[in-house]
Formats: C-alpha cells, sequence, structure tokens
C-alpha cells in the first residue's frame, strides 16, 4: 500500500436524523473526500479551547459515492466523552474534525461477491450497512443474510430501510433476534445468537459464505466460534469488535 | 494547522490532574478500565498439546519449546502500559512470561539479523526492529493478572511489546523469524504504521 498521509479535514455537519432514542446519524460533507470502501471508518477529533482532544473511530454506513457525503451512525454512550457530544452539542452546520478512510481487512465491496452472512449487535450493524446499502446499489447478485442482534424491536437501528431492502430484494434475508424484549406476535428470534440460530441463517448460503461480524466482543466470539464450529474457514470470517469494554 | 481547529462546545473530561498519570497517556489515546478485544477473525483455539513456540530465520540452528518446556523457561512478572491504535490505553497491566532476550539467548543470532516477524496460529503476523524487542522491552506472556491468558486476549501465549501500538503484541504467538529485511505483517499491509510507536501517533501508513 503506497504510503498517504492521512490529513485530518474539517468536515460540515449537513444533516442529523434520529434512528432511535439513542441513535442518530450524522451526514457530514468532507471536502477533497476519497471514497472509501464499505466497512471502512473514519476518525473524529474534539478539539477543547485548552488545546485537549479527544479521538474516536465511527464506522461509516453510508455507500460510496461520488459527493464527499459521509453518514455516520453513533450510539449515545452514558458518561461517554464524544458520543454525547455527537447527540447533545452538534446541530446542523457545524463543524468537527475527521481522517480517512481507515481500515483494510474489515472491508467488502462488490468484486468480492457472496454468499454474504451479516451478523451485527447494536451499533455493530453500521459497518454492515454499508455493505448492504452498496450491494444495493450495485445491484450484486450474490445472496445475502443478515442476522442482527438488539434489546428491544425500538432499538433496532435503520429499521425501516432493512424491512424496504428486504422486500424488494428475494436474495437478501434479514433475520432479527430480540434479547430484552419482544412486541405482541413476535415471530423472530428472542435470544442470545446461539449455535441453532447460526444453522438457521447460514441456511440457503452454502457452507462458506464470507461472512463479516461486528458487534460487542461477546456476541463477535459467540457468531465467530460457532460458526468455525459449524465447519466455516476462520479465513472466510471477518470481524470488528467496538462495544463496550470487558 | 492542528490545534488551531476547536470543536464548538467540546469542553472534554475532566483532565487528569494526577500529573504521572497524565503523563503516562500518549496523545489521543482515553484512559479505559476495561480490556477491549480487537482481531480481525475468529479467536483460534489451540490445545496445549499441539502448542510450539520456534525461533527460526537467521539463526544458527532454529530451537522449538513444547508447552511444558516454554513453561520451565526463566519467567518474570511484568507491569507496563499499552495502547491500543484503536484509542484507549490502560495503566499498569499485570503480566506473567518470558523475555525475549531470554528467548533469542537460546540461539546463535546470525549478524544480518535485523528484523524479527512474529507468527501467530491462525495466520497473523506483525513486523518488529530487532532492537525494539530487546533488553527487555518485550515478552511473550502466558499470564494475565494471575490467571492464565484467555483466547480472546492471546492465550495460551502473546508477544507484548508495551512501548509499540497493541497490535504488535501478537496474540496466539507461535514463533519469531528473524530476517535481514523488514517485511510489512498483516496490519502493515493494510494501511497501518509500520513502527506504531503511540508516542509519536504512528497509527497510519503516512503518520
Ligand atoms: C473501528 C471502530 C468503529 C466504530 N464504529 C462505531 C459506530 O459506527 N457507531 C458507534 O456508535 N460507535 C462506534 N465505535 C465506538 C466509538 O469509537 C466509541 O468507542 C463510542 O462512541 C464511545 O465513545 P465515548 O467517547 O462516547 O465514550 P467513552 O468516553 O470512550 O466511554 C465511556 C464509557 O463507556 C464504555 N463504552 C464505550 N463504548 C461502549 C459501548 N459501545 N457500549 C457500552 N459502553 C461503552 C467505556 O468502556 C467507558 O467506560 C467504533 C469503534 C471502533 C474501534
Amino acid at each position: 500500500m503506497p504510503s498517504q498521509l492521512l490529513e485530518w479535514k474539517i468536515a460540515t455537519v449537513a444533516q442529523i436524523r434520529d434512528e432511535t432514542s439513542e441513535v442518530k446519524s450524522f451526514s457530514l460533507l468532507v471536502p477533497e473526500w476519497r471514497t472509501h470502501r464499505p466497512g471502512q471508518h473514519v476518525d473524529v477529533r474534539l478539539s477543547a479551547p485548552d488545546g485537549y482532544q479527544a479521538q474516536r473511530s465511527y464506522s461509516i454506513a453510508s455507500a460510496p459515492g461520488p459527493d464527499g457525503r459521509v453518514d455516520l451512525t453513533v450510539e449515545r454512550i452514558a458518561e461517554g466523552e464524544v458520543s454525547p457530544y455527537f447527540h447533545d452539542v452538534l446541530v446542523t452546520g457545524d463543524e468537527v474534525e475527521v481522517r480517512g478512510p481507515i481500515g483494510g481487512y474489515f472491508v467488502w465491496e462488490p468484486a468480492f461477491g457472496g454468499p454474504l452472512l451479516l451478523i451485527a449487535g447494536g451499533s455493530g450493524v453500521v459497518p454492515l450497512m454499508a455493505i448492504l446499502r452498496e450491494r444495493a446499489a450495485a445491484d450484486v447478485a450474490a445472496s445475502a443474510t443478515l442476522l442482527y442482534s438488539s434489546r428491544n424491536w425500538d432499538d433496532v437501528i435503520y429499521r425501516e430501510e432493512l424491512d424496504r431492502l428486504a422486500t424488494t430484494d428475494d436474495r437478501l434475508r434479514i433475520l432479527h433476534t430480540l434479547t430484552r424484549a419482544q412486541p405482541p406476535g413476535w415471530t423472530g428470534f428472542a435470544r442470545r445468537i446461539d449455535r441453532p440460530m447460526l444453522e438457521e441463517a447460514l441456511d440457503g448460503l452454502g457452507s462458506q459464505p464470507l461472512t463479516y461480524i461486528c458487534g460487542p466482543t461477546l456476541l463477535v466470539e459467540a457468531a465467530a466460534n460457532g460458526l468455525v464450529e459449524l465447519g466455516v474457514d476462520p479465513g472466510r470470517i471477518r470481524t470488528e469488535r467496538f462495544g463496550p469494554t470487558s | 494547522m492542528t490545534g488551531r481547529f476547536v470543536s464548538r462546545g467540546f469542553l472534554g473530561r475532566p483532565r487528569d490532574t494526577d500529573a504521572d498519570r497524565a503523563g503516562r497517556i500518549p496523545p489521543g489515546q482515553y484512559l479505559t478500565d476495561g480490556f477491549p478485544v480487537l482481531s480481525a477473525g475468529p479467536t483460534p483455539q489451540i490445545p496445549l498439546g499441539q502448542w510450539a513456540f520456534t525461533i527460526e530465520g537467521l539463526v544458527r540452528a532454529p530451537v522449538r519449546w513444547s508447552w511444558e518446556q516454554f513453561l520451565a523457561l526463566p519467567a518474570r512478572d511484568w507491569t507496563v502500559d499499552i495502547s491500543c491504535v484503536t484509542k484507549w490505553t490502560k495503566l499498569d497491566t499485570r503480566w506473567h512470561g518470558v523475555s525475549v532476550d531470554d528467548l533469542l539467548a537460546a540461539v546463535e543470532l546470525d549478524p544480518r539479523a535485523q528484523f524479527v516477524t512474529a507468527h501467530s496460529f491462525g495466520g497473523y503476523t506483525t513486523n518488529l526492529p530487532l532492537t525494539d524487542v530487546v533488553n527487555n522491552q518485550a515478552f511473550v506472556a502466558y499470564q494475565y493478572d494471575s490467571a492464565p491468558l484467555e483466547p480472546a486476549h492471546g492465550g495460551p501465549a502473546r508477544l507484548v511489546v508495551p512501548h509499540l501500538y497493541f497490535w504488535k503484541s501478537a496474540k496466539w504467538v507461535r514463533g519469531l523469524r528473524l530476517i535481514e529485511e523488514d517485511e510489512p505483517g498483516f496490519w502493515e499491509s493494510l494501511g497501518y504504521h509500520n513502527r506504531g510507536d503511540p508516542w509519536r501517533e504512528e497509527r497510519y501508513s503516512g503518520d
């Protein structure tokens, strides 16, 4: 890889959307943005008047586009330093320092094909959403399944868009599991990810899907180890973890 | 220039006034009490009967230790601060393991050896200048906090190079290969910095 300086750039907040009560998406306009690959992230840097700075990483939620627009989806972490700033302070027109795109392994592009197995816990769905959005935009034929674990139905990020993608594409399956509470008449899963659930997710994808898993460590460990036990080649499984620390 | 930009309405956490602690957190890092886990793929499960550690490459004769033999090597406790490129820093982590100096003492180094590649079960690699792993700067740990090192944190054994970003501290390590010319490892070929010094914020290629 050629050595290329990843400069800090001043992005402008173009739009803010509520996703759930604890999650918002932010559209940033980044000058001279190099197109990203789905799965990559940016680093964000906040600077206080006394020179103090805080940096965090945020996955890119949007599919690559020509216009230098990058969507981030940020979950509000109570007592956090950076995510509450996004939620409580930022308004449209504000500026934020970012650099990227970063990350060369947890990435997917249409040429990789599939079949694709995507497994997400909570805000871990963000980089997988970029993959699904790109898959739809590029009209990739490979079949895909998203297995998505949330606490409650109201915590499901991108719920309507996921519904819409699944109903317009019969090669895309979306399986939800709700671990805390389920709405009346719920027919999806209602427990943490386990082996029978993984077997069901594998259904129709062959035995060696290209797999991306993102979420808190316990979920990533359970899903990745479970798939290896079910015979998926570890070399086909890519993981990213950004949940709470353990 | 950096430092000029001010984020509207951002004050940040109250600064850590303990000078000692504050002086131990590299730029752009924040302090955590947890122990986050990061890896590119599934955690390999390595039966101890199949575990072995080798030193090979530019050495007079390679060596190989089984798990029992490795545990019999001189080991000691290490208390070190660690920093991950994903921005967390953890102070005073406690490990038990063998100094890389003591491992290299078992082989005769070819004077052409300048770099090492650490190899792991599962295929991970990372590259280091020899000068970064000698003089008690690096060790192979098999205990964390007085307990066997958990698989998710790199057990049975991981390399620990505390003065560099933590991706250099290869989990599930199974050997060191001494080489003459530097070869980028896994993350180093994917856009991460070749050396990874947290105090110089060497995060990504070009930093
Ligand atoms: C590669 C990468 C991609 C990421 N992508 C995203 C993303 O797309 N969206 C997103 O919202 N976050 C993402 N994160 C996490 C993000 O970088 C921050 O860690 C998160 O926003 C918390 O930062 P904070 O400053 O608000 O909290 P901090 O001040 O860092 O933490 C406050 C406390 O909360 C705990 N904590 C931190 N994260 C969580 C969590 N997720 N759940 C519960 N407790 C937590 C910490 O251990 C600490 O005790 C990503 C992280 C990485 C490494």
